[in-house]
């Protein structure tokens, strides 16, 4: 409309307008190729790194959590078992304020201040999208509450999940152990893949031992997810790969027999099966339940056991080192035996005490009282009625070195190799060890002290047994063993060779004084051989617990209870063709003879009645054979 | 200046010259837009979630527009010069409600809230402005004299300033185009460009410590390194470029896509729906889209090129420009080459205002290649 210019020129102004759409085309085309040149450049040159980043983004992995192998015992009862629980979980990503959350749900069910403390821990750790338990083992009451509140909760999961389950409570504590919630310390030491399906491990006993076997291989399920982290849908799966079952010697009805013939005191039994090594039954006394520790204890809880003083936690079994006592007398004999230093018709004569030349306070037999066992006393008797005077002399004759080497091939003073963590191996004292940790030279006086298991010697339950075990074998290198199979594979017995150097008279010497230590009317465990209807071999000990002067009278009513001395007893049976052996203490119990050996022989009983008609051997026949053949 | 072929191609039989009793419509211009309403249509329905709610308020608008736009056409273009400062006047009036009594999200003020429906006045500005400097310099001398560059200026800069203070720095420079194009295709002389160019430099940092809001500068310092804040104010531009870039060639499929289908990508129906087309149709589908826009855009130029009168070639370049800088500002922000404003893909995003708005610029256009050659008939 320029009519109502009288200077527009029409034609120019048009002209104008054409050249401005000139530059303005040229822009246009320029910003289009700019435009797709970056469209191209992300389509095509980026492609690929574009499709991987659009996959991580949707495509996300789901651990899928295995089953923990199972334990049986040798007859195919389950020790440890998976049972399925409902568990509170919170998915961080789907939750709007965590804390108030906590809160809200801490008003509907009860929530402990370590739930809360643990959730927060295993917040830190876990993954985007993932599962994080705040309180396990939700009651029925619970689920309903959560369930009718659920959509207030937003970002709360109740889900089953699989959990331990001891269903021996008690009984086999010290054995199994038990798994717990992964700590920070493991975390860091883990392969957080394998894991990342499971929120527990094996925290001592087998659990832990085996833990590599037991876990098993988790799964992934391969979902795709939208940005929220809904799954929309499953793309693949790889099932997880169930741990392996773990079969073990113990026989389970053993073992109750065992712990229950503890009833109240404190101590430890372990039953080997001498052709394999096989552990039979395996108590430390007290014990405690173990499904407590599945889902994290209660402090109140853990300090009751932390502080009672019959220390419940400690495994006597592994970890108890306790001076042998008289339990010794018949591996020295062999030693002596072995080397020549006495023989079966070397003979003492016992007044009831000893004097070391130099040393002004005699030692005491246990028996000085009645004026010592009198004179003639050989290996036999020495051992039958544990003369203290023989082992005395003999063990002065013999000498530190050969005693000391002779421990050790027996299993004394190293750990046994047993299949549990923590083990400890006792103390076989020598010059070289006396020197090291007392810095002193070793003295007569030592090895006076060691010839009768007291002194610096310390042996735990297991290393017993396991000496009861070689011994009775004659010499093979027996090592103990709780596994007998994993995923179905037996284990095969270690290598257990004879040790054929010592004569087979000597085995046979040493056999009968153990078998007549119960059988003959002399033996100081006669009392266990009332209705017997096998053949056994064992030796009474006894330990003390607080030092008595080697002059002093040991006064039972001027000690407290926990200072009283313990009872030990080692036995094997039946002693022809020995199956079982097995070693008792009985903590404060005072005589061998009078509470451990009680225990062992209801263990043995109940094992040879269980596993074949017991041998049917007469007190004669064991009384008329005698010692001769290596006069 | 004669018409080339290729020009011509794109007039309509009847664009020459009608009688004024008869129906006024460009069908080039009306086939491409349907050609791109359909398209976007399909798009939408993907973006959506295959949810037809979207798609069946979208389609109401885009018949609404469509009527509107054929209204627009039968309208004779002095009319519309001659009411252009009404129209301005009411635009502004609107603007300014919309900071008294609007209604929005996120500390932005932007729509009139009507009830029935919500509109945005700072969409309906993308018309208005063009239509009135259109106005104002076509009953002047070109190129303009200062005077009224200085004018053309005043009334572009009003509605701009009233657009920022929403605050919404997109549209607002948006609005600022869509008057300042026409005020070039007016023939502004190049020391006023290069000297508002250089204005506009100086003005950067000025702009950067007084003016910009700290989320506006975010969105700046995202364009630059998106991924360095790939969970917070980068997410939008990492997750839409993942969308196209993983579209390649060929595209994953009509509602195929997994970054929009699973919610990855943001604003997917409206701001962000390039990236929907280009993940599911891959580049092919850019191209058939960029192509779409190119033939609208040069019609848009053609019939600027071939108007007979003075309002009516700048209105008419005016829109095609800015038409074509909506296109750009879009699918450059989407691809990170652009700071992220809010720049809907014109007739694919979703919005009624946008819509509406579009079809009316259309319609304009229509009446503008319908116009009758006034001054060779006067003579």
């Amino acid at each position: 409309m320029n009519t109502d210019n009288a200077l527009s020129n029409p034609e120019k102004d048009r002209q104008i307008f054409v050249q401005r759409i000139i530059v303005a085309s040229f822009f246009i085309v320029l910003f289009m190729l700019v435009i797709i040149s970056r469209y191209f450049d992300l389509q095509i040159n980026q492609y690929q790194d574009f499709v991987t980043q659009a996959d991580n983004n949707r495509v996300h992995m789901r651990p899928a959590a295995p089953a923990r192998g199972i334990i049986y015992d040798r007859n195919g009862e389950i020790l440890a078992d998976n049972r399925s629980i409902s568990t509170l979980t919170i998915i961080r990503e789907r939750t709007e304020d965590l804390d108030t959350l906590i809160a809200r749900i801490g008003t509907l069910i009860d929530l402990s201040e370590s739930d809360i403390k643990s959730f927060y821990k295993q917040l830190k750790r876990r993954r985007p999208f993932e599962q994080t338990p705040l309180k396990f083992n939700l009651t029925e009451r619970e689920q309903a509450i959560l369930a009718v509140n659920e959509h207030q909760l937003s970002g709360i999961k109740v889900s089953a999940r699989l959990t331990r389950f001891y269903p021996k409570k008690d009984l086999f504590t010290h054995v199994i152990g038990y798994v717990g919630r992964i700590n920070e310390n493991e975390q860091d030491a883990i392969d957080s893949v394998r894991y990342s399906g499971t929120d527990s491990i094996g925290k001592i006993g087998l659990e832990k031992h085996y833990e590599d076997v037991l876990l098993g291989n988790v799964g992934q399920e391969q979902v795709e997810t939208n940005a929220r982290g809904r799954v929309m849908r499953l793309l693949d799966r790889v099932d997880p790969v169930p741990g392996d079952d773990v079969i073990l010697h113990i026989d389970s009805q053993l073992q109750q027999v065992a712990h229950d013939a503890f009833a109240n005191q404190q101590g430890s039994l372990v039953a080997l099966d001498i052709k394999t090594g096989g552990v039979l039954a395996m108590v430390s006394a007290p014990s405690y339940d173990p499904n407590a520790f599945v889902s994290g204890i209660s402090q109140k809880s853990y300090n009751a056991l932390i502080h009672s003083v019959a220390k419940p936690l400690f495994n006597r079994a592994i970890k108890g080192q306790y001076p042998p006592g008289s339990t010794i007398k018949p591996l020295f004999g062999l030693i002596s035996l072995s080397h020549g230093d006495i023989t079966p018709s070397t003979v003492i004569d016992d007044p009831g005490y000893f004097i070391l030349e130099g040393v002004e306070r005699p030692w005491r037999d246990h028996n000085a009282d009645k004026g010592g066992h009198g004179t003639g006393v050989d290996l036999a008797e020495a051992i039958i009625e544990s003369c203290d005077v023989f082992f005395y002399q003999m063990g002065l004759k013999t000498g530190i070195d050969k005693l000391y080497e002779g421990g050790i091939e027996f299993g004394l003073g190293v750990p046994t190799g047993i299949d549990l963590q923590g083990e400890l191996g006792g103390i076989m004292p020598s010059r070289e060890w006396k020197k090291r940790y007392r810095g002193a030279s070793w003295f007569d006086g030592d090895t006076v002290n060691m010839s009768i298991g007291q002194g610096f010697m310390l042996a735990t339950p297991m290393q017993l047994a396991v000496m009861t075990a070689r011994i009775a074998s004659k010499g093979k290198i027996i090592q103990p063993r709780l596994v007998k199979s994993i995923g179905g594979a037996d284990i095969p017995a270690p290598m257990m060779d004879a040790k054929d150097e010592i004569d087979p008279t000597i085995w046979t010497y040493i056999h009968k004084a153990m078998g007549d230590v119960v059988h003959s009317t002399m033996g100081t465990a006669k009392s266990i051989s009332r209705g017997l209807t096998y053949t056994m071999a064992g030796k009474t000990g006894t330990a003390q617990v607080v030092s008595i002067g080697a002059d002093e009278d040991y006064d039972k009513s001027k000690l407290k209870k926990s200072q009283w001395d313990h009872a030990l007893f080692v036995a094997f049976a039946p002693l022809e063709n020995p199956q079982i052996a097995i070693s008792v203490i009985v903590e404060n119990g005072e005589h061998g003879s009078s509470t451990a050996a009680p225990i062992a022989r209801r263990v043995i009983d109940a094992y040879l009645s269980e596993s074949q008609p017991a041998r049917l051997v007469t007190k004669n026949n064991v009384e008329n054979r005698s010692y001769h053949g290596i006069q | 200046m004669g018409s080339s072929d290729f020009v011509r191609t794109f007039r309509t039989p009847g664009g020459e010259r009608r009688s004024g009793s008869s129906f006024v419509i460009d069908s080039t211009l009306a086939v491409l837009i349907l050609v791109l309403c359909s398209f976007g249509l399909t798009v939408l329905y993907s973006a959506s979630g295959e949810s037809l709610f979207y798609v069946k308020r979208q389609l109401i608008f885009m018949i609404a527009g469509f009527f509107l736009m054929m209204v627009v056409a039968q309208l004779s273009l002095r009319t519309l010069q001659r009411w252009a400062f009404v129209i301005y006047a009411l635009g502004l009036l609107s603007l300014i409600a919309v900071l008294l009594v609007g209604v929005g999200a996120k500390g932005a003020q932007r729509w009139l809230d009507f009830g029935i429906t919500r509109l945005q006045p700072s969409e309906i500005m993308k018309v208005c402005l063009p239509v009135t400097v259109a106005a104002y310099l076509g009953a002047r001398l070109i190129p303009p004299s200062f005077k009224h560059v200085f004018w053309s200026l005043v009334i572009i800069l009003v509605p701009t300033v009233l657009v920022m203070r929403q605050p919404d720095l997109g549209t607002a420079i948006l609005v600022f185009l869509s008057g300042f194009l026409v005020l070039f295709l007016a023939g502004l002389r190049k020391r006023y460009i290069f000297g508002s160019l250089a204005i506009a430099v100086g003005a950067i940092p000025l702009m950067w410590l007084y003016v910009l809001r700290d989320y506006q500068k975010q969105r700046i310092l995202t364009m630059f390194s998106p991924e360095a804040d790939s969970l917070g104010a980068g997410w939008n531009i990492v997750q839409s470029k993942t969308a196209i870039g993983s579209g390649g060639l060929q595209g994953k499929g009509w509602t195929e896509g997994t970054q929009s289908q699973l919610n990855f990508l943001p604003e997917s129906q409206t701001d962000f729906i390039i990236a929907v087309l280009a993940e599911e149709f891959g580049l092919i589908g850019v191209l058939g889209l960029c192509t779409l826009y190119t033939c609208i855009i040069i019609r848009c130029l053609v019939i600027g090129i071939s108007a007979k009168t003075q309002f009516g070639r700048l209105l008419s370049g005016g829109l095609g420009l800015i038409f074509s800088v909506y296109v750009f500002v879009n699918m450059g922000m989407v691809s990170g080459i652009l700071p992220v404003v809010g720049a809907p893909l014109p007739m694919v995003s979703y919005g009624g205002t946008a819509i509406l708005t579009l079809f009316i610029g259309f319609g304009i256009l229509m009446a503008i290649s319908a116009e009758p050659r006034l001054m060779r008939t006067q003579f």
